[in-house]
């Protein structure tokens, strides 16, 4: 074990590899570190923000979801009772329409069988007339019992 | 190399434990100790700053996440050990794991490898770790011990690191008593880093000559398992002396 000079040598080599470390190897590594210990962290933190987002946007999508089929029902069901209204609406139309045509066609037939029985009376008349010239083997002067005539007329 | 003629066994193993020197006396400079240690020590940091100059933030290649393992590593060391501001502490810690380890890797090169061919080019010694030369732990300890005096003058203050070496643990009354304490205690440190370092580092390296004097085919079933338990060793040692580094200066920082 021979100590002579070589120690001061060693000591500056030393020494220049600390200064060395200190200035060209620590602090490059060390920043590089730290800087990507941030990134993992502001990392982190967006992927637990992008999950609360999606439920949050999970929730609101549910709750459009719901809104919407509650107002689809809603309108299905209004639809039903719109048509339901519909059909009785016609319905009722239908009846008036029916009935009108049906009182209509009595009237019709009444009058009908009012203008029958008028031409019958005629005939009847006629008939009544022309038997009476039989029976009496007379012309009759229609003027001079114009008043009998119609009165029998009337009659019938 | 076991039984190459003209090289006794002694000689073989004074050969491989011989620096390639250059000077008289003190002024006696190891060449492969120093250019070994500040060779590698170029590289690895080369490469360390050349990561650390393009580190992304991003995904990481390979080699920046391994690079960032060793770090995390020693800042985690640093946090757990050294309270308050660390801002020299943890590159000092970094420097000192990965040039010991390095350092101790060289063990795990064949013994005759780099003297091999540093004879081809006609240098006759040259050790290859140079964690085995004292010179080289005791100026890493003694660095550490200078700036654990630093540290304690710059947080404390002159008055307040008297205060400290005169009154703890026993108290103002047994003052010299701690004075004594307090200089066993504070060269102790150096001392222990140091010899720790190259004790165990130098063994290692002595096993492994011992084993390279067996017969060729039989060296490797020794040499396997050393080497395989050195690879713990060599890590072990790089993060012990980093380790006792941070709580010296951790010390340093605290008052008694």
């Amino acid at each position: 074990m021979n100590i002579n000079a070589t120690i001061f040598g060693q000591a500056i080599t030393f020494a220049i590899l600390i200064w060395f470390t200190m200035k060209f190897v620590w602090p490059p590594i060390v920043a590089a570190l730290e800087e990507r210990a941030r990134k993992i962290a502001d990392g982190l933190a967006a992927a637990e923000r992008g999950k609360q987002d999606l439920a949050q946007a999970e929730q609101r999508s549910n709750e459009a979801l719901n809104e919407a089929r509650a107002k689809a029902a809603e309108i299905i069901a209004l639809s039903e009772k719109r048509r339901n209204e519909i059909i009785e609406e016609a319905r009722e139309e239908a009846k008036v329409e029916a009935d009108r045509v049906k009182s209509q066609a009595q009237a019709e037939v009444a009058q009908e069988i009012l203008r029958a029985k008028e031409t019958l009376r005629d005939q009847v008349a006629d008939l009544v007339v022309s038997g009476a010239e039989k029976i009496l083997r007379r012309e009759i002067n229609a003027q001079a019992h114009s008043e009998l005539l119609t009165s029998i007329r009337a009659e019938l | 190399m076991s039984e190459s003629a003209g090289h006794s066994t002694s000689e073989y193993i004074q050969h491989h434990l011989t620096n390639l020197q250059e000077g008289h006396g003190f002024w006696t400079f190891n060449i492969d100790t120093l250019v070994t240690s500040a060779l590698l020590g170029l590289l690895v940091f080369g490469l360390f700053a050349w990561v650390a100059r393009k580190a992304t933030s991003g995904v990481p290649g390979k080699l920046q996440a391994a690079i960032e393992i060793v770090l995390e590593m020693v800042q985690t060391q640093v946090k757990d050990t050294f309270h308050g501001d660390s801002g020299a502490v943890a590159p000092l810690a970094l420097t000192i794991f990965v040039w010991v380890f390095t350092l101790n890797a060289m063990d795990l090169l064949p013994v005759d490898l780099m003297p091999m061919i540093m004879g081809a080019f006609g240098v006759h010694h040259w050790k290859a770790v140079p964690t085995t030369d004292p010179n080289l732990t005791f100026a890493m300890s003694l660095t550490v011990f200078f700036l654990i005096y630093f540290y304690n003058i710059k947080v404390k203050k002159l008055g307040g690191f008297m205060h400290e070496v005169l009154t703890a643990p026993f108290g103002a009354k047994m003052a010299p008593f701690n004075l004594l304490f307090r200089v066993v205690e504070d060269l102790a440190k150096p001392v222990s880093l140091a010899l720790r370092l190259f004790g165990n580092m130098y063994a290692g390296e002595m096993v492994f000559i011992l084993i390279a004097l067996l017969p060729v085919y039989l060296q490797w079933i020794l040499g396997a398992p050393w080497a395989i338990f050195h690879i713990l060793i060599i890590t072990l040692q790089a993060f012990i002396f980093m380790i006792l580094t941070i709580i010296y200066l951790s010390m340093a920082h605290e008052s008694h």
